[in-house]
């Protein structure tokens, strides 16, 4: 005898069940990641084969000690006043090539952007945190000038255009046109942050 | 009148449970796009410091991890309350890490070789002297592009 009003329905009722299982799994064992930091990159173990004279007037210090205390070109001051110096040391231009420098041309100060360096150093008891928060306002110190000079070639911001470029699931086509835009900004400011080894002075 | 007395006479309806399974269905995709995989369980503690000119670390697969930080409650009666470095799953010493991260490198497909990012997952608290013996560490074998993890924040709350 033929079967009446088709097959049986299939109990749905469990199904919740299930997903709530699997998603309690994945609950478990997934995490939400924390995946963005400050970018660095170490210099190379070699040494450069040719000696390089810079002056020291091109060179700003930051000395670090294990207090979290900073010293800045001999001087002792505050964290929260080390993005506008170093700004100030950046932005300089002494020897007036550069051309869109803001500074005060100070002659005793940095030549121009492409030929001043930051040099960090910092105690082996320096804490963390402290190290990070320094790296963070250099690092700022540099993004501002370039969002600066971001603004003024192009009307947006450096950060900005460098994160797009960044994304890879922006489109090629724009990409290729960001690359030359970022390292053309890049190249007006080039960061150079030098690390020297730690010390143990006490 | 009987036809508005009938309709006090049965219960409550039932509410239907039948779009449960859709509403548990689209949490689980959220939670499976969002997270990724644990690849090994912490024994330090990480409290990340913050910072705002932060940059995202695109493409996992081009990613190194490294932990610092204290040992947890657990495990400080046997490594103590010095700062440790954790790689994979377990305690290492600092000269052990230029074998890992050519360990590490040999596994990647050759074209990322060159590729890779080193990401360093730091304790706030953690010294910098453990930092620098990493730095030159890693600067031995060449693997230079560093990225310090941070939260995004204010970089001065670190001090306190």
């Amino acid at each position: 005898m033929p079967r009446r009003g088709g097959p049986p329905e299939v109990n749905a009722g469990s199904m919740a069940d299930i997903a709530f299982l699997l998603l309690i799994f994945f609950l478990v064992t997934t995490t939400i990641e924390t995946d963005a930091g400050l970018d660095r990159m170490l210099p190379p173990l070699e040494p450069p084969d040719t000696d390089v004279i810079i002056k020291q007037k091109n060179i700003f210090t930051v000395n670090i000690n294990k207090n979290g205390q900073l010293l800045v070109e001999e001087e002792l001051i505050n964290l929260k006043n080390l993005r506008a110096k170093a700004i100030a040391f950046l932005d300089n231009g002494g020897d007036g090539t550069c051309s869109f420098c803001k500074g005060r041309k100070d002659a005793s100060s940095s030549d121009n952007p492409g030929k001043a360096i930051i040099s960090l150093k910092n105690d082996r008891e320096t804490k963390y945190g402290t190290y990070i928060t320094v790296q963070n306002e250099l690092v700022g110190a540099y993004n501002d000038l370039r969002n600066r000079e971001a603004q003024r070639l192009y009307g947006r911001d450096f950060t900005e255009m460098e994160a797009e470029f960044l994304n890879p699931e922006t489109p090629a086509r724009i990409r290729d046109d960001l690359e030359e835009k970022v390292k053309r900004v890049q190249g007006l400011f080039p960061q150079k942050l030098s690390e020297a080894e730690t010390s143990t002075s006490n | 009148m009987a036809k508005f007395n009938k309709k006090k006479d049965g219960d409550l309806p039932a509410v239907s449970t039948a779009s449960l399974p859709d509403i548990v269905f689209m949490l689980l995709f959220f939670f499976m796009t969002v997270t990724t995989m644990k690849d090994s369980s912490l024994m330090v503690e990480n409290t990340l410091p913050n910072a705002t000119e932060v940059k995202k670390l695109e493409k996992k697969d081009r990613v190194l991890y490294i932990y610092v930080g204290k040992p947890t409650r657990e495990y400080q009666k046997v490594f103590g309350t010095e700062s440790k470095i954790q790689l994979n799953d377990k305690f290492a010493g600092v000269t052990e890490v230029g074998d890992f991260i050519l360990q590490e490198r040999a596994k990647k497909p050759q074209e990322l070789q060159n590729l890779l990012t080193t990401a360093m997952k730091v304790d706030k608290n953690a010294n910098m002297g453990l930092i620098a013996d990493i730095k030159q560490e890693l600067r031995k074998v060449n693997a230079l592009k560093v990225n310090y993890t941070t939260y995004e924040g204010d970089a001065f709350r670190n001090l306190q």
